[in-house]
């Protein structure tokens, strides 16, 4: 055990032991960071109101209160409903602008690239507020429509920005090889690009839907009367007070979130182009 | 696969120009390719030559001129319709399909029928030496193979222009000057009209029927391998192509002088003020026994002698001024007495060998 | 001698053409954000300058400038987004640069530890706090049983608790463009500055963490620009105490459906980030950052 503590840690040198406090300071931080998440999971299983931990009774009931409520259910419902929407919408809009803004040559592509990532810099509250006004006048206040198009707009910039980065590490003459073969070019790139960019575009699906299963802000204004989000429903009984139904709810919502995680991830590791073997 | 040199096209290039701002990439560019010949572009990077190659495929829009293949005129066709092979720098493999699935790929664009494809793919594969490697996946394949794939995959659909861009550049030394010949036999085989680009010279002078040599947008020279060597029609293709020292000659009435000696060359026809020599190092003769008669005598010392192995190396000065380089071959009275370096030596040229080209640069 | 120019008009045309189609590809992305985006919050910033009867006016900025109550909400938000900047840091930094020495598998799986709450959603990890930080929450019951404070301490519904959930939840986003600038350093750098004399501090001080300022600055940056616009978190966890911008904006629409202040606020908020963002540029390739991230 001494030994490793005076073992060089570092290229300059530095051991183990000096840099002890790095390493708690380190493992503390990172428990710190996962234990909130993961935490509300056997919380929720708590009999009591106050949802202790480790819960003395373990019981279902605040699981039972969920499903058995049907404001619950159809607020699960509608914010599946708009985040599934939002990723069939989004992508391929994404997709298409992605490649658009790859492949052109026209000045001001500068200016539609910073066009496209606007909804990232923009504070999401104006974003909300401008739908809501907007939607009033169009009449499409509270529509799945009006959601799901927010929602797009939210989750078009990471799309376009995760296809982009993929379409940057291409290689393009493949595509010119198959319009020299006879390919013409939308052709091309659904038989030659996008298979090879099928990750960048299923990892930007997942974005697109998480994006807006997440979304609380823009729902607050723009869903409700008959389409409350999930989300909104949550931020509602928060706001009054620690409804320990939520537990079971953030549950849920960890289970889905990290599930499409573990999809990105899975479907991001992109295999490096072989080079050959000579 | 038929012998089709009947058919192959011949391209014709009428003033194409390309601009990207300031910069002529193609500075009205003139051409003939015959059909069925092999034709290389030859240049440095950024010579234009590659772009030429992407007007001809379709890639690079020009900003004027007019391109016919055949009859055909073809400037203004999409890529996909110009119905030429070519092959790429990078091979441009389609990963994620099998080499089979590769080849057949312009096959079932064409909607030709599933066991023809089967039969044609195979066909193309044997003709570039791939016989049976339908089912390999493209990174299982070594450069080599990699790049037959893609010529098989250009040859298939049986177009009758090929344009080749810089196709053997990946490949170590050994493989591509087996590769050259391969090439060589393939277009003598199929005998449609490639258009071949290339950096390097040597590899230009294998394979081409005719060379174009360019440089800054243009054509500097259009001729056979014979003639771009033993006659360039200037300095920079004199320069590019071989080694050679150059010698500042000046005339006088019908004679040619180099440091007031008289030469014993061609009249040159060339009509300029800048005439140079033109020495390649494996013309000139060493001669130990002084003058001799019926070739050019120059006087020189010994600089530098190199021995490379196969051959040896002498840098000599001139008394006017100028430098002569000399290859020699190792054999015979050289092996037991290479010149020293400050010895006197007369170096010789035969009048045949004596070129004169225009020393301006365009 | 002019040379013929043949096919050119033909030939431009086929550009022109080329070009279009190809920028039209992005065109119903960009309708799309026009249309739900742009165009709303330029009406936004028009309705910023209509009083309330209706005609032109400055009121709503000047309201700003002279009700206490703005000051207030102005310095709040400032001050959080100051504070939780610099405790992202002094927390992210250190653990950055500990994930970055380590080998890349176990870096790897450290990693999932960053991304695990960066994945999950807002409203979860907030609530996870709360829970945490109520009276008879966790972090309560075993500060007592510990014995480190005898009473329950209020650790929620103020700005201790929004500060300690803002850190939460914008750690990732520092602690990631931090940690992709330092692997990215050679590691043959230190070893050089090891070996022409400098100490272990020095050699850090002078060639690593200079080397890493992009990475912080970009992430510093995105950290602040987030707090400075963040609604669901202070909403939560201030409890109605804790007043920031933007929440301010939603009551001013939920509750006294005044469009006017709303607006202005918005577009302060606004201008603010714009404005930000343009001196970090003048620094930092922001699209380098966009584009090759994630």
């Amino acid at each position: 055990m001494f030994r490793w503590f005076n073992a060089p840690a570092t290229e300059t040198q530095v051991t183990h032991g000096q840099r002890l406090w790095l390493y708690v300071f380190a493992v503390i931080t990172m428990v710190l960071l996962v234990t909130p998440t993961l935490i509300v999971v056997p919380m929720s299983f708590s009999d009591s109101q106050y949802l202790e931990f480790p819960p003395e009774t373990w019981s279902t009931r605040w699981y039972d209160h969920y499903f058995g409520s049907p404001e619950w259910m159809q607020a699960t419902r509608t914010s599946f409903k708009a985040a599934f929407l939002t990723m069939l919408v989004a992508t391929p809009i994404g997709v298409l602008a992605a490649y658009g803004l790859h492949c052109s040559k026209v000045r001001f592509i500068r200016a539609a690239f910073v066009l496209m990532i606007t909804p990232m810099m923009v504070p999401v509250v104006l974003v909300a507020i401008g739908a809501f006004y907007a939607y009033v006048q169009l009449k499409i206040l509270y529509t799945m429509t009006g959601l799901v198009l927010a929602h797009t707009v939210l989750a078009l910039p990471l799309v376009v920005i995760v296809t982009g980065s993929a379409l940057k590490s291409y290689d393009m003459s493949q595509e010119e090889a198959a319009r020299s073969l006879g390919a013409p070019r939308w052709k091309a790139f659904l038989t030659v690009t996008l298979p090879q960019i099928r990750f960048a575009v299923v990892t930007s699906a997942l974005l697109a839907f998480l994006t807006s299963f997440d979304e609380v802000v823009v729902a607050m204004f723009v869903s409700g009367g008959d389409n409350p989000t999930l989300t909104r429903n949550m931020f509602n009984a928060l706001r009054d007070q620690i409804d320990p139904t939520i537990a079971s709810i953030s549950t849920i919502m960890i289970l889905v979130t990290t599930g499409m995680m573990v999809l990105a991830q899975l479907f991001g590791q992109q295999k490096e182009p072989s080079k050959p073997k000579d | 696969m038929t012998d089709r040199t009947s058919e192959a096209l011949p391209i014709s290039v009428r003033n194409i120009t390309k601009t990207y701002g300031r910069v002529h990439a193609l500075d009205d560019v003139s051409l003939e390719v015959r059909s069925g010949e092999f034709l290389t572009l030859l240049g440095p990077s950024g010579s234009g030559k590659t772009t030429l190659l992407m007007v001809l495929a379709g890639f690079t829009r020009p900003d004027c001129g007019s391109l016919k293949f055949g009859d055909r005129e073809v400037i203004r066709t999409p890529p996909h319709l110009r119905d030429v092979g070519m092959t790429f720098q990078s091979y441009a493999l389609f990963p994620h399909m099998t080499v089979a699935g590769n080849v057949g790929y312009p096959l079932r664009l064409r909607k030709v029928p599933k066991a023809e494809i089967v039969r044609r793919v195979e066909a193309a594969l044997e003709t570039v030496q791939l016989g049976g490697f339908g089912d390999r996946r493209i990174d299982q394949l070594s450069g080599g193979q990699r790049q037959r794939v893609a010529v098989a995959r250009a040859i298939v659909f049986e177009p009758r222009i090929l344009l080749m861009d810089e196709p053997l550049s990946a490949l170590d030394k050994k493989l591509r000057d087996q590769m050259q010949i391969e090439l060589r036999h393939l277009h003598e085989k199929l005998g449609m009209t490639t258009v071949y680009v290339t950096h390097d010279q040597r590899e230009a002078l294998t394979m081409s029927d005719r060379i174009a040599v360019v440089n800054h947008g243009r054509i500097m020279q259009l001729a056979t391998p014979r003639d771009l060597y033993e006659r360039p029609a200037n300095r920079f293709v004199a320069d590019f192509i071989g080694e050679s020292t150059f010698l500042p000659v000046s005339r006088s009435g019908k004679d040619v002088l180099y440091d007031g000696q008289r030469l014993l060359c061609e009249v040159p026809q060339i009509e300029t003020d800048n005439l140079l020599l033109m020495v390649r190092p494996e013309r000139v003769v060493l001669s130990r026994e002084g003058p001799r008669d019926g070739v050019n005598n120059f006087a020189a010392t010994a600089t530098e002698v190199v021995y490379q192995g196969d051959s040896f190396l002498l840098h000599a000065d001139l008394p006017g001024g100028g430098q002569m380089v000399l290859r020699g071959a190792m054999r015979g009275a050289n092996v037991t007495a290479l010149p020293a370096v400050g010895e006197s030596l007369t170096l010789c040229l035969a009048p045949e060998d004596t070129v004169l080209i225009d020393g301006s640069e365009r | 001698m002019l040379a013929a120019r043949i096919n050119e008009t033909g030939l431009r045309r086929d550009e022109r053409l080329e070009r279009l189609k190809l920028f039209g590809l992005g065109s119903p992305a960009m309708l799309l954000i026009l249309v739900i985006l742009v165009i709303p919050v330029g009406w936004l910033f028009y309705v910023s300058f209509i009083g309330a009867d209706g005609t032109f006016s400055l009121e709503n900025y000047e309201r700003m400038l002279k009700r206490k109550s703005y000051a207030r909400i102005f310095q709040t938000t400032f001050e959080i987004s100051f504070l939780t900047t610099g405790l992202c840091i002094l927390i992210g930094y250190p653990l950055a640069y500990f994930i970055s020495g380590l080998p890349t598998r176990i870096a790897n799986l450290c990693l999932i530890t960053v991304l695990l709450p960066f994945w999950t959603s807002l409203l979860v990890r907030t609530y996870a706090w709360l829970v945490l930080l109520q009276k008879r929450g966790l972090v309560n019951d075993w500060g007592i049983s510990l014995g480190l404070w005898d009473e329950p301490i209020k650790m929620v519904h103020n700005m201790t608790g929004t500060l300690i959930g803002m850190v939460h939840i914008m750690l990732p986003f520092l602690i990631l463009p931090v940690y992709g600038a330092m692997r990215a350093i050679d590691r043959d750098l230190m070893k050089a500055a090891a070996n022409l004399g400098a100490s272990p501090k020095r050699a850090f001080w002078t060639v690593f963490f200079p080397l890493t300022l992009p990475g912080l600055f970009a992430g510093s940056l995105m950290v602040f620009i987030l707090c400075l616009g963040f609604f669901v978190t202070p909403a939560v966890l201030g409890g109605g105490k804790v007043i920031m911008v933007s929440m301010q904006i939603v009551s001013n629409i939920e509750l006294f459906v005044n469009w006017g202040a709303a607006s202005a606020l918005g577009v302060v908020l606004l201008v603010s980030t714009m404005v930000i963002l343009w001196i970090a540029s003048r620094f930092l390739n922001l699209e380098k950052m966009t584009g090759g991230g994630h």
